[in-house]
């Protein structure tokens, strides 16, 4: 099952219009995808359980897909937070 | 004729017959079901109905709302299509054979608990998200309408306890004249909403405000917080002529925003913008701002982890700079105290942090807070025309060991070999009654005051502006803090030290015409403001609104301050 850890650089982490942005990417994918933070663990596609991870600015994240489209799925989600969240990135139409 | 007091959330008149907003009734029976998969069945059709509805307001959010306001209703959207709530629902639904409605009612609650338990006052907020979503899904599996009985078909203005986001957006704006509600403060989603809208409305006004009946005539003063229920002829044609003379003066106010605010003696003062953040400089620039009175920088510190470095500190302010080329940039040093949750920071919290460790008080005890942000300051200024203000100074040894801080960073940068900003002017805030009262002696040692009006008045007249049952003792219109502010401005003079006004006060037409006549030299304002504020100065000579502020100095309350000034200067009565 593939897997990648992440730094959220975004400064208001994984809230917000952040977090609609990844719920939003993860939900184009069929795969089943987990974003663990510390010992909390939410599913990708949940903005309640996204936002309850309470990701601040600096928080270590890691991602695990499992599906047909998970390595896809994790490249899109990486670049979304990688490229911090920008309009355009990662998150393509 | 009642008249009844709130908040001011939204400026603007508005005059015409009171509709009272319900929420429909959501009780249901709790009961168990004997096909747990055939009442699944039934809450998935509820929440594809629900998703048809949201697509429908999200579309009338984009076209009506600011994007940032249309936002919420995005994350709406997503939340009625959250997987896990569904799956809390099913397991409810099909492991206890309940109906669909205490299932969905029961995971609500569960997420809403969660969200409130949480440190964080942004997703604390997300609850009523929550709420306002379920409850749309709930009134579906009822069976009833929105709000029993809002049949909105003739201009109204809408009373409501209060209002949800997809309430105010569904109602038919073109025939909303206006929001009132009794419960809300200034930042609720119907303040926010209803100034996006350019709605008038009045937040926090009360229970007795659910006892007016439906068809009442209400005037809704949108400026002053003021609602009058059953009003005589003679008040419903003084707020029609004021509403008259407001539209006319917006209207010439956009026209003429990009031009300076000269009275008709030829006397001209700056109108400059509060902003906080780098798209806020973008809106005051277009609004017709000559500068900017106050940046706040808060921003940068706020909702994250670890302190701001220089570097980043200084990329922030230069990009808000450049946005006003040479024209002034007050840069306000970081304002906050204990009730600002900072944990990198680890502040303790404190019985009241109004009155304990804040601003000045903290950076001065906090060197590694204060020093990146005057280095940055201080590289940032290269070139440009930034000003540098601490706020909350209350003593000539405060202001003293700030400049020290600042001079010994401008050292230290030369020493690096950095280039500073040269000649910067160096302000304080006057917001503490200590600092106004011993004003003279600080004007010796600064450039320029910027008066406070927000934190002045709560401190002169002990009360809390957030507290509604307080609030209307908080305003910058008490005879108190006007003498406070015509002292400082006299002091400041005296010297040859200009004084500019940041507080609220600076952006409400009625106080305009007494701040001119005390002497102000500088109006800073929430950017849309700027058009009216300039429109006003422009009405009066100098000599006019000295007189008035000479009179409105000897009078004993802020309500005769507000009737002196609509009474002598009928260009700035335009709530």
């Amino acid at each position: 099952m593939p897997e990648i850890t992440l730094t959220v650089h975004h400064e208001v982490g994984l809230h917000a219009r952040p977090a609609a942005m990844f719920v939003k990417t993860a939900k184009r994918f069929c795969s089943a995808i987990k974003v663990t933070h510390g010992e909390r663990e939410a599913n990708a596609k949940s903005i309640l359980s996204v936002l309850t991870l309470g990701v601040d600015q600096g928080a270590v994240i890691t991602l695990h897909a499992e599906g047909e489209d998970a390595d896809q799925a994790l490249e899109a989600l990486t670049a979304l937070v990688n490229g911090n969240f920008v309009e355009g990135v990662g998150a393509g139409e | 004729m009642k008249m009844l007091r709130g908040i001011a959330a939204s400026r603007g008149i508005a005059i015409g017959p009171a509709l009272r907003f319900q929420k429909a009734d959501l009780h249901f029976a709790r009961c168990t079901v004997e096909d747990p998969s055939a009442e699944w069945a039934r809450f998935e059709g509820a929440i594809k109905t629900a998703c048809e509805q949201m697509a429908e307001v999200c579309a009338i959010a984009e076209v009506e709302c600011e994007p940032e306001d249309a936002a919420i209703f995005q994350a709406h959207a997503l939340i009625l299509e959250d997987p896990e709530l569904y799956e809390a629902v099913r397991a409810r639904i099909e492991e206890h054979c309940i109906n669909a409605e205490s299932a969905l009612s029961d995971a609500a609650d569960m997420y809403v608990a969660l969200l409130e338990s949480l440190d964080d006052e942004y997703l604390r907020a997300r609850a009523a998200d929550v709420r306002d979503v379920t409850d749309r899904v709930l009134r579906i599996l009822l069976g009833v309408a929105a709000s029993n009985g809002v049949e909105l078909m003739s201009p109204s203005v809408i009373l409501a306890r209060d209002l949800t986001p997809s309430d105010t957006v569904l109602l038919d704006k073109s025939l909303v004249l206006g929001f009132c509600t009794a419960e809300g403060g200034p930042t609720a989603h119907t303040a926010i909403l209803a100034r996006g809208l350019g709605l008038p409305a009045v937040v926090g006004v009360g229970p007795d405000l659910l006892e007016i009946a439906d068809g009442t005539t209400l005037i809704l003063d949108g400026g002053t917080g003021t609602v009058v229920a059953g009003p005589d002829q003679e008040a419903v044609a003084t707020y029609r002529r004021r509403q008259s003379v407001a539209d006319a003066a917006l209207t010439q106010g956009r026209e003429r925003a990009h031009e300076p605010a000269v009275t008709r003696d030829g006397h001209r003062v700056e109108v400059v913008a509060n902003i906080g953040n780098v798209e806020g400089a973008r809106a005051a620039l277009e609004a017709g701002a000559e500068g900017v009175g106050l940046l706040r920088t808060e921003f940068l510190y706020l909702e994250r982890v670890h302190l701001p470095d220089e570097e980043e500190q200084y990329r922030a302010y230069r990009s808000i700079v450049d946005v006003f080329g040479d024209r002034p940039v007050i840069l306000r040093t970081l304002d906050i105290g204990g009730d600002k949750e900072l944990p990198y920071l680890g502040l303790p919290s404190e019985m009241n942090p109004f009155l304990g460790v804040r601003a000045i008080r903290l950076c001065l005890a906090q060197p590694e807070l204060f020093r990146p942000q005057l280095r940055a300051a201080l590289r940032a200024g290269v070139g440009r025309n930034l000003k540098i203000m601490f706020p909350m100074v209350a003593t000539v040894a405060e202001l003293r060991a700030a400049r020290t801080a600042l001079e010994e960073c401008r050292a230290e940068l030369l020493a690096e070999g950095r280039p500073v900003a040269e000649g910067m002017e160096i302000g304080i805030m006057v917001e503490v009654p200590a600092a106004a009262l011993v004003a003279d002696r600080l004007a010796a040692e600064v450039d320029f005051f910027s008066i406070g009006t927000n934190d002045l008045s709560q401190y002169t007249m002990a009360a809390d502006r957030t507290n509604v049952q307080v609030a209307a003792l908080a305003t910058g219109f008490q005879p108190a803090v006007l003498r406070l502010v015509r002292d400082v401005i006299a002091a400041a003079h005296a010297q040859g030290k200009w004084v500019g006004l940041c507080g609220e006060l600076a952006g409400e037409p009625l106080a305009v015409p007494v701040l001119l006549g005390l002497g102000l030299d500088e109006f800073s304002v929430n950017p849309p403001a700027v058009p009216l504020v300039k429109q006003v100065i422009r009405a009066l000579t100098l000599d006019e609104a000295r007189a008035v502020a000479q009179e409105a100095l000897s009078l004993e309350s802020a309500d005769a301050i507000r009737a002196l000034v609509q009474a002598r200067v009928p260009a700035a009565d335009v709530g």
